[in-house]
């Protein structure tokens, strides 16, 4: 178990180390966000289905957080335990999407942020799949079909709502006017996407836009909602600079932690 | 679908608002969606056994939540979902008359044949 230490840690640089932080983080606290809901859900029946799909990207966070300590210890770096990096980073070493950790919002936007995560989880696993590095391929293998029903799942919801009530018509596209957005972050690629994909560690995640938006499409014309214009606007979550939301995220996440260090069940 | 998008107080969705679950205190659902009968098969080649019920829309949800209310332990490999009010049922009232003419007839029952060890599931 980890050291009984409950100081803060860095995290090496590294760029293969931060391409599996930013897949390892955006899983966690999506995985975090959907937990809210557990005894909260609309029914007993969605309640089990949404905690699920959290227990699920719990797994996958797991398996890709303890892949980047490994690499990282490899690289020469310390070589944290996926318990370290879950709960003794700062926010500013947290590499998620800023659109997980935004308020859980009401059932649609959580239903709808699903869909556009689970779609992009779905076309990166499949891709991972194929990493040269076979413990990634071995994560991506498994966690693609999880994917893949969460992406159903979801869609589905995107579509009963959508083309449902007067009601659930509106909440859905204010839903998809307030995520979409922070959809663009997906897909700006950088220094750390020109890594991985130089070392066949994975793809860019430019490279999957295409796919998504097409996906995406497909959803929204069955739901009859329009996507939006594309802005300028770009959240910045990938590379540390999160909303407001993650400090309080991660200050209920990792209290445990902190106060009781390597404490487990 | 009136049922899935609940009823909320007035101005309480604010897209990325506070989150609160929109309509606990506003009541139930206008209407409850229907009930549904889950069948598990536990593995090829056995019979789908029922395992339990649950509410749902329509037979797609059915079927999803079944998956995930159901089968979460790999219990299945194939799961069967039918609407309840689809099943015919006998009454419990005729419970007698169905049942019991049969206590007596041992002969009915195949148990004076021994079956080979590699017969399974009978």
């Amino acid at each position: 178990m980890a050291a009984t230490n409950s100081a803060s840690i860095t995290v090496s640089g590294d760029l293969s180390v931060q391409y599996l932080l930013r897949i390892g983080d955006t899983c966690l606290i999506q995985a975090q966000r959907l937990g809210e809901w557990s005894g909260h859900a609309p029914l007993v029946e969605e309640d089990i289905a949404l905690s699920n799909t959290a227990l699920d990207l719990i797994g996958q966070a797991r398996g890709v957080l303890t892949r980047a300590g490994q690499i990282e210890a490899r690289q020469g770096g310390q070589g944290h335990d996926e318990d370290q990096l879950a709960f003794r980073r700062d926010e500013r070493d947290y590499r998620n999407l800023t659109i997980v950790e935004l308020p859980r919002g009401d059932f649609a936007a959580t239903m709808l942020r699903t869909a556009m995560l689970a779609t992009f989880f779905k076309l990166l696993w499949q891709r991972l799949a194929d990493s040269a590095d076979a413990e990634l391929a071995a994560i991506a293998g498994k966690a693609v079909k999880e994917a893949r029903y969460h992406q159903e799942h979801a869609a589905d919801w995107v579509v009963r709502l959508g083309d449902g009530t007067p009601e659930s018509t509106a909440r859905m596209k204010a839903a998809i006017d307030w995520l979409w957005p922070y959809t663009a972050e997906i897909f700006e690629s950088d220094a750390v996407d020109e890594h991985a994909a130089a070392e066949h560690l994975g793809p860019r995640w430019s490279d999957l836009q295409d796919d998504w938006r097409a996906e995406l499409a497909a959803i929204a014309a069955e739901a009859g909602l329009a996507l939006p214009a594309d802005r300028p606007f770009r959240s910045t979550g990938k590379a540390g600079r999160h909303s407001e939301h993650l400090g309080y995220i991660l200050a209920e996440m990792q209290h445990l932690q902190r106060a009781f260090p390597g404490g487990v069940w | 679908m009136s049922a899935a998008a609940g009823r909320p107080k007035a101005g309480s969705a604010p897209p990325g608002g506070s989150g609160e679950v929109q309509d606990a205190s506003v009541g139930a659902p206008v209407r409850e969606w229907p009930l549904w009968e889950v069948f598990v098969r536990s593995k090829a080649g056995l019979d789908h056994k029922h395992c339990g019920s649950l509410h749902a829309a329509d037979a797609k949800l059915a079927i999803q939540l079944a998956r995930d209310v159901y089968t979460r332990r790999q219990e299945g490999v194939s799961v069967w979902v039918v609407r309840s009010d689809q099943i015919v049922a006998s009454d419990p009232g005729d419970k007698a008359a169905f049942f019991d003419p049969m206590a007596d007839k041992v002969y009915r029952h195949p148990t004076f044949y021994e079956l080979p060890k590699s017969v399974d599931h009978m």
